[in-house]
């Protein structure tokens, strides 16, 4: 500057440089509230045009030609299946991965290459995981287009959030609890197993829940693996009356999901589908939100309730 | 510290059982030789990371190459028209790489600068109690199925943009486009976040001395500070909206058209996966062949920005 201001021109200068402040918390609330007003108004629609289609029928019957009868009963079981399947498998080899890396990975290239392998992983296109399942699952291994195959994909997607989670848990346990049981004579994996893995299970829980909440919602991979949109028959059940009583015919089994279809119904160009589709979607929205929420609050808890 | 007791306590009843001979706890070669099985299990799941990058390059590789025996890769690369299922098929990919393109542009004009704003607020004006309570809420847009955004952009978003611009098709890239840039707001956001508190405090401290005020150090010195992290934020969601698929394939339409004009209909990468995933063309024939083509052009632009932004974050942590 190189007038020389007076005081009162600072002032005035100052005041309108603190009035901008106070313009652009206005503006960052306001951009902040239209975003999740968005979304407000996303459910709330979805709700209201698919309001007439609730009640219990919408859930128990098969999809059909009518709107007015068709359902998604086998779009929710398929859909519960390919969860199951997604969590059996991710969550062991995610934890275990993330206990690798975080716990016992020596400062070297292969550690380095895991690495950079998961942030990359976390970047991929959802499509192009349904490209490596179709070639991979469903052609080289014989799969074909059933809930095994979906389920295992879903799961190498949802690896990288897993990990991420777990590690994040295991890092937050301080080192002197390690420490003490070292010295007490505890080999790693003691030490790993029975005191910093029960601390993290909260974090774990969290990273779970969170990739079980993408997986659910993910359509391109099991579309392009080709998952049916009219399935008017359930897989068989997991658990029969007789010995040895679990059956694993369903893993086999052509399936559907729910966000195929949402995708079926919301691409027919006839109104009453798209009520259909609205219903089915704010399902699909109101179980992918709770899912989320149950993962902050044991997030909240379990940042509360540990006293180190 | 409760276990840790739990364990003092059954060191030393091991402790007076070895006296006595075998005991409770089992020999120390047995449990070294176990923590070695453990370690070489877990590496194996962590490798399980490094082996889903060779599937995907191999697959995409492999099964794209029958794919290129019979279109030449100039080809590939100059046609202007993508008909890979019609009589005259022409395999041009430059059609769906500007559709592509052009709905990622228009989701960052939406999300670079909604979110920056939003990440400045966040980190250098809102309470530590507003931001802990707004961020995992944002982040619930992020966490929205696709599908359903699909819904909203072909159903609200295109009717809404109907009453001002009554010639914009049913179909059209530019509402795709925004309602995937407000998917990835708070993906934005909160990477541009982390980068902004990681500028220490007494690079802020000294501005607020000179008698700067919030904005004015938010956006002298703490953006410039925080510069790498925020082009990182940029180009991950940049990856992001060039890979999206479901929004696209549902509200864009699915005619791969050679135009940069957002108002038009036109099918991207990952709309023609989908579409011709939805078909039911036989697994050897060409068109079905193509997807994989397709899918390595997605994979290696995603791949390119990804790898910018793994080392912009690098960069970041490292400064102070």
């Amino acid at each position: 500057m190189s007038a020389v201001m007076t005081i009162e021109e600072l002032r005035a200068g100052l005041a309108w440089r603190k009035n901008l402040d106070k313009v652009f918390v206005v503006v960052g609330l306001l951009i902040l509230m239209s975003c999740l007003g968005l979304l407000a108004l996303l459910f709330l629609d979805l709700v209201r045009d698919g309001a007439a289609r609730f009640g219990w029928d919408f859930l128990t019957q098969f999809p059909s030609r009518k709107a007015e009868r068709a359902g998604i009963l086998s779009a929710w079981v398929g859909t519960s299946m390919i969860m199951l399947v997604t969590a059996l498998v991710a969550l062991p080899i995610g934890v275990a991965a993330a206990i690798y890396l975080e716990e016992y990975a020596p400062k070297n290239w292969i550690t380095g290459v895991i690495e950079i392998n998961v942030t990359n992983l976390a970047g991929v296109p959802s499509i192009v995981y349904g490209l490596l399942a179709l070639g991979l699952f469903v052609y080289q291994f014989g799969l074909g287009q059933s809930v095994l195959a979906a389920g295992l994909t879903l799961a190498l997607l949802i690896l990288p959030i897993i990990i991420v989670g777990t590690r994040e848990a295991l890092r937050a346990v301080p080192k002197a609890i390690r420490e003490a049981a070292y010295g007490l004579g505890a080999t790693r994996w003691e030490v790993t197993k029975d005191h910093v893995l029960p601390y993290s299970t909260g974090g774990i829980l969290t990273g779970l829940i969170l990739g079980l909440s993408r997986a659910i919602g993910e359509t391109a991979p099991i579309i392009t693996i080709g998952a049916l949109s009219f399935i008017a028959f359930l897989p068989g059940s997991p658990v029969t009356g007789e010995f040895p009583f679990v059956n694993f015919e369903w893993l086999k089994s052509e399936f559907t999901a729910m966000p195929i279809q949402i995708f079926n119904w919301v691409s027919r160009p006839d109104q009453a589908f798209q009520q259909n589709a609205a219903a089915a979607a704010a399902i699909l929205l109101g179980m992918t939100l709770a899912m989320n929420a149950v993962a902050i609050w044991i997030r909240y808890r379990f940042r509360k309730k540990i006293n180190w | 510290m409760r276990r840790i007791g739990e364990r003092l306590m059954s060191a030393t009843t091991a402790t007076r059982s070895t006296a006595m001979g075998k005991g409770a706890f089992s020999s120390r070669a047995y449990r070294k030789y176990r923590d070695r099985v453990v370690e070489l299990v877990l590496l194996a799941c962590a490798l399980v990371a490094v082996f889903t990058t060779i599937a995907i390059v191999v697959i995409l590789v492999v099964e794209s190459s029958y794919f290129f025996e019979h279109v030449t890769i100039r080809e590939f690369l100059t046609d202007t028209m993508w008909t890979p299922l019609f009589e005259d098929a022409h395999y041009g990919i430059m059609p769906l790489v500007s559709g592509t393109l052009t709905v990622t542009f228009v989701a960052l004009l939406v999300a670079i600068p909604l979110g920056t704003i939003i990440a400045i607020y966040l980190s250098e004006f809102a309470t530590h109690r507003v931001r802990e309570t707004v961020k995992p809420v944002l982040e619930l847009l992020g966490a929205v199925p696709t599908v359903v955004y699909g819904y909203f952009a072909l159903l609200m978003v295109t009717p809404f943009l109907q009453q001002f611009m009554p010639n914009l098709p049913g179909f059209n890239m530019l509402s795709a486009g925004l309602v995937i840039g407000l998917m990835i707001v708070p993906y934005v956001a909160s990477v541009s976040e982390d980068a902004m508190r990681a500028v220490p405090r007494y690079m802020r401290e000294g501005s607020y001395a000179m008698g700067a005020t919030r904005l004015q150090t938010a956006l002298r010195v703490v953006v410039p500070g925080a510069f790498s992290g925020i082009a990182a934020a940029y180009i991950l969601g940049i990856s992001r909206a060039i890979g999206e698929t479901m929004v696209v394939a549902i509200a864009a339409g699915m005619q791969p058209t050679l135009t940069f004009n957002p108002t038009e209909p036109a099918a991207t990468i990952t709309a023609y996966i989908v579409q011709v995933s939805l078909g039911d063309l036989p697994h050897d024939s060409i068109g079905y062949q193509s997807i994989f083509a397709a899918g390595l052009v997605l994979m290696l632009m995603t791949l390119v920005f990804n790898v910018i932004g793994f080392f912009l974050t690098r960069r970041f942590r490292e400064a102070y």
